[in-house]
């Protein structure tokens, strides 16, 4: 079994959206949450802070640089992320289908490396 | 190339694919099988050719896996023991392998190859090399790209697949019939970039077209009862049937009205027509058979007034239903323009964008030359001009506009 991140890609919004907008995608993340539990697939999830909420720590000689974050600038970041045991891409994928459905944002599938073995 | 040569491009793919199975690894698979190619240039030159080469490499390839994996201790259990196995389940030296294992195991590499999570253009790459047999070397002179750029892509596309877990398997229920249109969509692009290479000196590029069509046939034999793979085969064979006839002397594109019909391949058209037939006859319509359909009215026709331009206006209706796209809305506005006049083909235009192609500003401009409207069919030539990619397209374009621009002076000489 191999395991594999599926990473919520979330635009960055000047304000949150409203509840409105957010409790049906936060019921359906939840009961697609629930499914792979069920499923045995489940390993962790966990939802971000915005971006602009991160701090970046460099490397620099025998110090470590501390500078306000995000690392990297762009458009998108990883607003949350659910790793999950699946035995190959197509059944990670099917997951992922799910969860971007549910979520109604685009998901990045990374494969754990020697995950599971 | 010698028959040694074709003997390796034939054999690789079923060699490969029945070791990636066994191994479990791609790079294993074809370390073995090349291990099996350089004792082959050893024995057949003195041996003879064995009466079934491609099964002679396999159980050579296996044995040299198996003994391979004895001597690297790094290598894992797991593969090992299933090469092992594998070289247990068969006598010495016979083509053990049974017709109908490795057509599996090809369908499972040409699955995996033209796989959904991989860049199209290593789809490509990786079907050619693992499925047609052909050398890094000579897919990389095919898309006229430097080696070790063609290499690096191999490489980083087999890295993918080894390590997200792409599944060496074919897929079933719903997810065929996307996951097979993905495969046939892969073969065409070969032929397509071959029939009209998007780039370079010469209009068509022989080598991809017939790496295609040999795609195209592994697809129906290993695949009969899908219309789409026939109707795909048919649309290669009907349009490879009028090659010669579709490029001058000189290089320059001759479309298809002003093509001498006596130097189409007639055992080619006579194949695709053929093809056609039973696959229509099968009642599930689908693009290629439709495309493949539209193609064969016209290779129906002795002379291009013969043209059946209903039928293919009707071809064309059927198209957009299932499979609508610009180049479909295009092609459908010129059979219109045969049948109901350029004013009607100009009128069957509107609202159809294809951004960064040549191809509607020519058909527009031929519209327009037709209509005798002399300023925008040179503005619109124009505009083709600076989009046409291949010489051969340009030269044409080029003598069409300089023709309406003095129609006189051209029709003169």
């Amino acid at each position: 079994m191999a395991q594999y991140l599926l990473n919520l890609i979330q635009p960055d919004g000047d304000a949150p959206p409203p509840p409105e907008f957010l409790e049906p995608i936060m019921r359906d993340i939840a009961a697609l949450n629930e499914e792979m539990r069920a499923a045995g697939v489940w390993v962790f999830a966990a939802g971000l802070h915005p971006a602009s909420s991160a701090t970046v720590l460099t490397p620099s000689g025998h110090d470590v640089l501390v500078t306000d974050g995000p690392f990297v600038e762009a458009k998108e970041h990883i607003g949350g992320f659910t790793l999950i045991d699946a035995p190959d891409l197509d059944a990670a994928l099917e997951w992922g289908r799910k969860l971007a459905r549910a979520s109604t944002l685009p998901i990045e599938v990374r494969p754990v490396a020697d995950g599971g073995e | 190339m010698t028959s040694i040569e074709a003997v390796f491009r034939e054999a690789y793919g079923r060699a490969v694919a029945v070791l990636t199975r066994l191994l479990g690894d791609i790079d294993a698979a074809e370390e073995a099988v090349q291990d099996a190619f350089l004792t082959a240039v050893q024995r057949w030159p003195v041996d003879g050719v064995p009466p079934s080469p491609a099964g002679w490499i396999v159980t050579t390839a296996r044995n040299r896996a198996v003994d391979r994996m004895r001597r690297e201790s790094t290598r894992t259990e797991r593969y090992v023991r299933a090469a092992t196995e594998a070289a247990l389940l068969d006598g010495p030296g016979e083509p053990t392998e049974e017709e109908g294992i490795v057509r599996d195991d090809r369908l499972r590499m040409l699955f995996t190859c033209c796989h959904p999570a991989l860049a199209p253009a290593a789809r490509v790459a990786l079907t050619l090399r693992l499925v047609g047999g052909l050398t890094t070397a000579e897919i990389a002179r095919a898309f006229l790209m430097p080696e070790t750029t063609m290499a690096q892509r191999l490489v980083r596309a087999k890295g993918k697949i080894r390590d997200a877990r792409i599944p060496y398997r074919v897929p079933t229920g719903a997810d065929l019939p996307d996951r097979l249109a993905g495969v046939l969509a892969v073969v065409y692009l070969v032929f397509t970039e071959g029939h009209t290479a998007s780039a370079g000196d010469e209009l068509v590029r022989t080598d991809l077209c017939a790496e295609a069509i040999r795609l195209g046939r592994e697809l129906v034999e290993l695949m009969p009862d899908e219309p789409e793979a026939l109707g795909l085969l048919a649309l290669m064979l009907l349009t490879e049937a009028r090659r010669t006839a579709r490029v001058s002397p000189t290089g320059e594109l001759v479309p298809l009205p002003d093509q001498d019909r006596s130097r189409w391949d007639t055992a080619l058209v006579a194949e695709g027509q053929d093809l056609v037939r039973r696959c229509l006859r099968r009642g599930a319509p689908g693009p290629y058979q439709v495309q493949a359909a539209i193609q064969a009215v016209h290779s129906d026709a002795a002379t291009a007034a013969d043209t059946d331009w209903r039928q293919v206006v009707v071809l064309y209706d059927h198209l957009t239903a299932l499979a609508p796209s610009p180049v479909v809305a295009l092609n459908r506005a010129v059979a219109v323009a045969e049948v109901d006049g350029p004013a009607a083909g100009l009128a069957a235009l509107a609202g159809v964008e294809l951004p960064r192609s040549h191809l509607l500003p020519a058909v527009r401009a031929d519209l327009l030359r037709r209509l005798g409207r002399t300023a925008e069919a040179v503005e619109a030539y124009d505009a083709a001009l600076a989009l046409a990619g291949t010489t051969a397209e340009r030269t044409f374009l080029r003598r069409r506009r300089d023709e309406s621009a003095a129609p006189d002076r051209s029709e003169g000489t």
